[in-house]
C-alpha cells in the first residue's frame, strides 16, 4: 500500500502561540485506511485535523517546518477551496454547520458554490438522499431532525462531494447514546462502501471502537505516543497516563486481574478469548437511599403551544442529598424540565418544597431553592473579574459588602478557587469556568442544584475534575441533579436515573437496574455499557459485576 | 419556537408560483414609481390593486393586522408631523388656499394640506401591502437566490437569509441568558429603574455578543469547508426560472414606472394638481 496522507517531521507553532502545537509529527496514513486521532484536550489532534483540511494555514496562520503530502504533492499551501476537493470536513455539533434552509438545500450547498447546472444539483442531491434515507426528510428544517438525523444530513452534505478523505471531527460531541452508535455505523458503512480514507478525531475511544478501525493515533503534548492496532493500545497502559477513558469493559478486566497485556482482539469483545476466567460475585444488598423528601412536583404539564405538548403530567420526588441523573433522548423534555423546576418557564402544577408550595416564586427566588448551571459557562458569565462574578447574586440581592465578601471567599474556598480569586475569568480553563459558574449559584445557597451536560465534550481530564467537586458538593449534602447523556457518569455518579421520553417519565431506578430494562433503554434511545456485554461472556450477573466495578473505580480515576 | 411575524405560508396560488425574484423586482419598481410621484391617480390606482392582490394571495385580515395597525400608527405620526412642522405647505405646492378650518395661529387646515397629506400616506398603503405580499408568498429558501438574481452580490444576499435563519436560535439563546441571569437576581422588570435595566441588559447582550461570534465562527468556517467564496458566481438549488408570468409581472412593474416617469412632465413635477 501507498502512503496516502504523510506528514514527515511535522511542526507547526501558531502564529498566536509561543509554543508549537504540534511538534516532530511522523505519520503515515495508507489509501482507505480508517483511522483513529485520540487526544485530551489541548493535545494538538484537532491541529492535524485543521492541517488536513487547510483551516490551517488560511484561517488561522502559523509556521511550519517538516511536510505535509497528501497523494505524493505537497499539500500544506494549498487554498481551503482546493483541500476541501481533497479531504471534506464533518464538523462537531452538526446544529451549528447548517447552512441551508432545508436539508436538500443544504446537501445542494457545496454543489451550488460549484456553479453545477440546476438539473444536475436536484439529481444529486436526489440520488445521494435515497443511499442515506434521507428523501423524506428533503423538505424539512434542518434543526426540526433528531440528534441521529441531523449527523446524518451533515455527512451527506460532504460526501456529495466525493473526496477521497473523510474527516470527522468529534462527530460524537451532543449525541445521545443511540445517536452516537448509529453515527459510528454510519461511518463505517460508508467506509466499507465507498472505499474512502477515513480520519476520526475524537475522546471517546470506546464508542468509536464500537465499529473497526484499522488504526489508533494516540498524540499528546503535540507527540505522537501510539501508533498501531487498537489492540495493541488497550494492551497498554498509554490511554490511564494520556487521560483517555479506556473501554469499562477493558478497566474492569483489569481491576479483575485479567491479563490484559497478554490478550488478543481487547478491542473487540465478542473476539477477546476470556476462557477459564470467571466472575462470581453476587450483587451485596443495595444501600438504603436517603428518604427525606426535599422536592416533590405533581402533575406538572407545559407546553410553548397548547397543541405540542412538551411536559406531561410530571410527578417527581427528589430526597435530600441524593444525585440524580435525567437520561432521555435529544428532544425528550429534559431540559425544559429543568426549566420548569427553576422557573425558566412557568408550567402548570404543584411544586412542593419542604414542605410548603413554591409555585409562585419569581424566578429569583426559586434560584435561591434550586439553582440551574447550563452547559456552557460562557452564557452564564458576565463579569470580568471571579470576586465579582461569584459576588454578583448577592450584590443584586443587595447585601452588605462584608458580608458578600465573607460568603463568596467561603464559596470560593468550597469550589477550590480561592486561588484564584482576583483573577480574570478568561485566564481559566474550561473546568474551572464550570467550577466559577457553579460557585456562582452555590453562593445562593439552593438546596438542590441541577447541572445541564455537566461534561460535555469533555475530556478526562476535565470530567474528573468536574464530577468530583460535585462529588464533594453531594458529600457537604447538596442534592445534585444532572441531565447527561453519559451512561458512565449516570453509572459512576448517581444513586438514581430518571428517564424522561415525550415528556414523560418512563423510568425511575437505580441507573444499575435501567440496564436491564430493554424497552425502556430502546424507547429512550439509552444504551447498555460494556460491562453488560463482558458479563453476559463470563456468564456473571451484570449487576453484581457493575457494582464491582463502581466500588473498584468510582471516585477513584486521576 | 417564537410565532413568526409575517411568515411564508404555504400555497399554490398564482402569486406563490412566480419566482421570488420577479416579486422582488415587483416589490422594488413599484415603490420607487410610488415615492417618486404624488400623482393621486396613480397611487390611489396602486393602492386598490395592492388590496386586490393580498386577496389574491389568500392572505387574511387575522395574519397581518398587527403589521397593518403598527404601520398604520406610524403613518398617523408622520402625518401630524409634517403638518406640525409645515401647516401651509399644501397651499404652497397647489398654489390656492381653501381654508376648511381657522384653527390658532399659524395652525390652520386648508383643503390642500389635507389632500397632500392623504397623499403622503397614500404611498405607505401602495409599498407596504407589496412588502408583505413578498414576505408572505416567498419561500425564504428564495429569498438569497431572489436578490442574488436582482444584482445583490450573492455574499450578501446569503447573509441575509442566514441571518434570517439564525434570528430564532439567538433569540432563544438570549432568552437562557436573561433567564440565568434574572435567577441570580437581576431585576428586569419595570419594577427596576431606567439605568438599572440599561445596566442590566448590557450584562445580558455580553455573553450574547460572545457565543454569537463563535456561532459566526463555526458556520463560516463550515462554509468555507464546503467552498462558499471560491467562485465569481454560484448556482441556486431552489433557483426559478423566469415563467411567461413572471415576465409579465416585471413588465407590468415597468410599466407602472414609466408612467410614474410620464406623470412627471404632464402635471409638470412630482405633484398632480386638482385645483390647477
Amino acid at each position: 500500500m501507498d502512503s496516502f496522507i504523510q506528514f514527515k517531521d511535522f511542526t507547526f507553532k501558531y502564529d498566536a502561540q509561543a509554543e508549537p502545537t504540534l511538534k516532530d509529527i511522523n505519520l503515515t496514513i495508507e489509501k482507505g485506511q480508517k483511522v483513529l486521532v485520540i487526544g485530551p484536550s489541548g493535545s494538538g489532534k484537532s491541529t492535524i485535523g485543521h492541517c488536513l483540511n487547510g483551516i490551517i494555514p488560511n484561517t488561522f496562520p502559523g509556521e511550519m517546518t517538516g511536510q505535509l503530502t497528501i497523494n505524493g504533492k505537497d499539500a500544506f499551501g494549498l487554498s481551503i477551496y482546493d483541500k476541501s476537493h481533497l479531504v471534506s470536513t464533518v464538523l462537531q455539533d452538526p446544529d451549528g454547520q447548517f447552512i441551508g434552509l432545508t436539508v436538500a438545500e443544504d446537501l445542494a450547498f457545496a454543489l451550488e458554490n460549484d456553479c453545477l447546472p440546476q438539473e444536475e444539483m436536484t439529481q444529486k442531491v436526489h440520488d445521494w438522499a435515497q443511499r442515506m434515507d434521507l428523501l423524506d426528510l428533503l423538505n424539512h428544517r434542518p434543526q426540526d431532525l433528531s440528534g441521529g438525523q441531523k449527523q446524518r444530513v451533515s455527512l451527506t452534505g460532504v460526501l456529495i462531494d466525493e473526496s477521497p478523505i473523510l474527516l470527522f471531527d468529534e462527530p460524537l460531541a451532543n449525541l445521545d447514546p443511540k445517536a452516537g452508535q448509529t453515527t459510528i455505523d454510519l461511518i463505517d458503512r460508508i467506509h466499507r462502501e465507498e472505499g474512502t480514507t477515513t480520519i476520526i478525531i475524537e475522546h471517546r475511544l470506546e464508542d468509536v471502537l464500537y465499529r473497526n478501525v484499522d488504526k489508533v493515533v494516540l498524540i499528546n503534548d503535540g507527540r505522537i505516543f501510539f501508533d498501531g492496532h487498537p489492540d495493541q493500545l488497550l494492551q497498554t497502559k498509554l490511554l490511564a497516563e494520556h487521560g483517555i477513558r479506556e473501554p469499562l469493559y477493558v478497566t474492569a478486566l483489569r481491576d479483575l486481574g485479567f491479563n490484559v497485556e497478554m490478550a488478543e482482539h481487547l478491542s473487540d469483545l465478542a473476539k477477546l478469548n476470556l476462557s477459564g476466567f470467571s466472575f462470581d460475585k453476587i450483587r451485596s444488598q443495595a444501600q438504603p437511599l436517603p428518604q427525606e423528601k426535599v422536592l416533590e412536583v405533581k402533575n406538572l404539564n407545559f407546553a410553548y403551544r397548547p397543541e405540542r405538548p412538551i411536559l406531561k403530567g410530571i410527578n417527581l420526588t427528589l430526597a435530600k442529598g441524593e444525585r440524580v441523573a435525567i437520561v432521555g433522548r435529544n428532544g425528550a423534555g429534559k431540559s425544559t424540565l429543568a426549566k420548569a423546576l427553576c422557573q425558566f418557564v412557568e408550567a402548570q402544577g404543584e411544586i412542593i418544597y419542604e414542605g410548603q408550595s413554591i409555585a409562585s416564586d419569581s424566578i429569583k427566588e426559586r434560584a435561591e431553592r434550586i439553582g440551574y448551571v447550563l452547559q456552557n459557562p460562557n452564557q452564564m458569565i458576565s463579569q470580568g473579574m471571579i470576586f465579582d462574578e461569584v459576588a454578583l447574586g448577592l450584590r443584586l440581592r443587595g447585601l452588605e459588602e462584608p458580608e458578600i465578601e465573607e460568603r463568596v471567599l467561603a464559596t470560593l474556598k468550597t469550589c477550590g478557587l480561592y486561588a484564584f480569586r482576583n483573577w480574570p475569568v478568561s485566564a481559566l480553563s474550561f473546568g474551572q469556568k464550570k467550577r466559577v459558574t457553579i460557585a456562582s449559584i452555590l453562593v445562593l445557597n439552593p438546596e438542590i442544584i441541577i447541572l445541564d451536560e455537566p461534561t460535555a465534550g469533555q475530556d478526562k481530564r476535565n470530567y474528573t475534575e468536574i464530577m468530583r467537586f460535585l462529588d464533594q458538593l453531594h458529600a457537604d449534602g447538596h442534592t445534585i441533579v444532572m441531565i447527561t447523556h453519559d451512561m458512565q457518569l449516570m453509572l459512576e455518579y448517581s444513586d438514581r436515573s430518571v428517564v424522561v421520553s415525550d415528556g414523560q417519565i418512563i423510568a425511575d431506578c437505580p441507573p444499575v437496574e435501567l440496564f436491564t430494562q430493554s424497552h425502556i433503554l430502546k424507547e429512550a434511545n439509552l444504551k447498555q455499557t460494556s460491562l453488560f456485554d463482558l458479563a453476559e461472556k463470563l456468564g456473571a450477573d451484570p449487576l453484581a459485576l457493575t457494582e464491582f466495578y463502581i466500588q473498584t473505580e468510582g471516585g477513584s480515576h486521576g | 419556537m417564537a410565532n413568526q411575524l409575517l411568515g411564508y405560508q404555504e400555497s399554490d396560488g398564482f402569486i406563490y408560483k412566480l419566482s421570488g425574484a420577479s416579486k422582488l423586482l415587483f416589490f422594488v419598481l413599484v415603490s420607487v414609481a410610488c415615492m417618486t410621484t404624488y400623482d393621486t391617480r396613480l397611487i390611489l390606482l396602486v393602492a386598490i390593486f395592492d388590496v386586490l392582490l393580498l386577496k389574491l394571495a389568500g392572505i387574511h385580515w387575522k395574519q397581518i393586522s398587527f403589521v397593518v395597525k403598527f404601520i398604520t400608527v406610524f403613518a398617523v405620526l408622520n402625518v401630524i408631523m409634517v403638518y406640525l412642522f409645515a401647516p401651509s405647505y399644501g397651499q404652497e405646492i397647489y398654489g390656492a388656499k381653501t381654508v376648511l378650518f381657522e384653527g390658532w395661529g399659524p395652525f390652520y387646515l386648508t383643503s390642500q394640506e389635507l389632500f397632500y397629506l392623504f397623499n403622503l400616506s397614500l404611498k405607505y398603503f401602495c409599498t407596504v401591502p407589496l412588502a408583505v405580499l413578498f414576505l408572505m408568498t416567498t419561500h425564504p429558501s428564495q429569498f438569497a437566490s431572489s436578490l442574488n438574481q436582482i444584482g445583490v452580490s450573492y455574499k450578501v444576499a446569503y447573509a441575509v437569509s442566514l441571518t434570517l435563519r439564525y434570528i430564532p436560535d439567538v433569540q432563544e439563546e438570549f432568552y437562557m441568558i436573561r433567564m440565568s441571569q434574572e435567577a441570580r437576581g437581576l431585576e428586569l422588570s419595570k419594577k427596576a429603574g431606567l439605568m438599572d435595566r440599561i445596566k442590566g441588559n448590557l450584562q445580558i447582550v455580553i455573553p450574547l455578543i460572545f457565543s454569537s461570534l463563535g456561532r459566526i465562527d463555526t458556520i463560516s468556517t463550515a462554509m468555507e469547508l464546503r467552498r462558499f467564496g471560491k467562485n465569481k458566481k454560484r448556482t441556486w438549488y431552489t433557483h426559478k426560472a423566469f415563467s411567461s408570468s413572471d415576465s409579465l409581472v416585471v413588465a407590468l412593474a415597468i410599466i407602472i414606472l414609466l408612467t410614474s416617469f410620464g406623470l412627471f412632465f404632464i402635471n409638470r413635477g412630482r405633484f398632480y394638481n386638482p385645483w390647477h
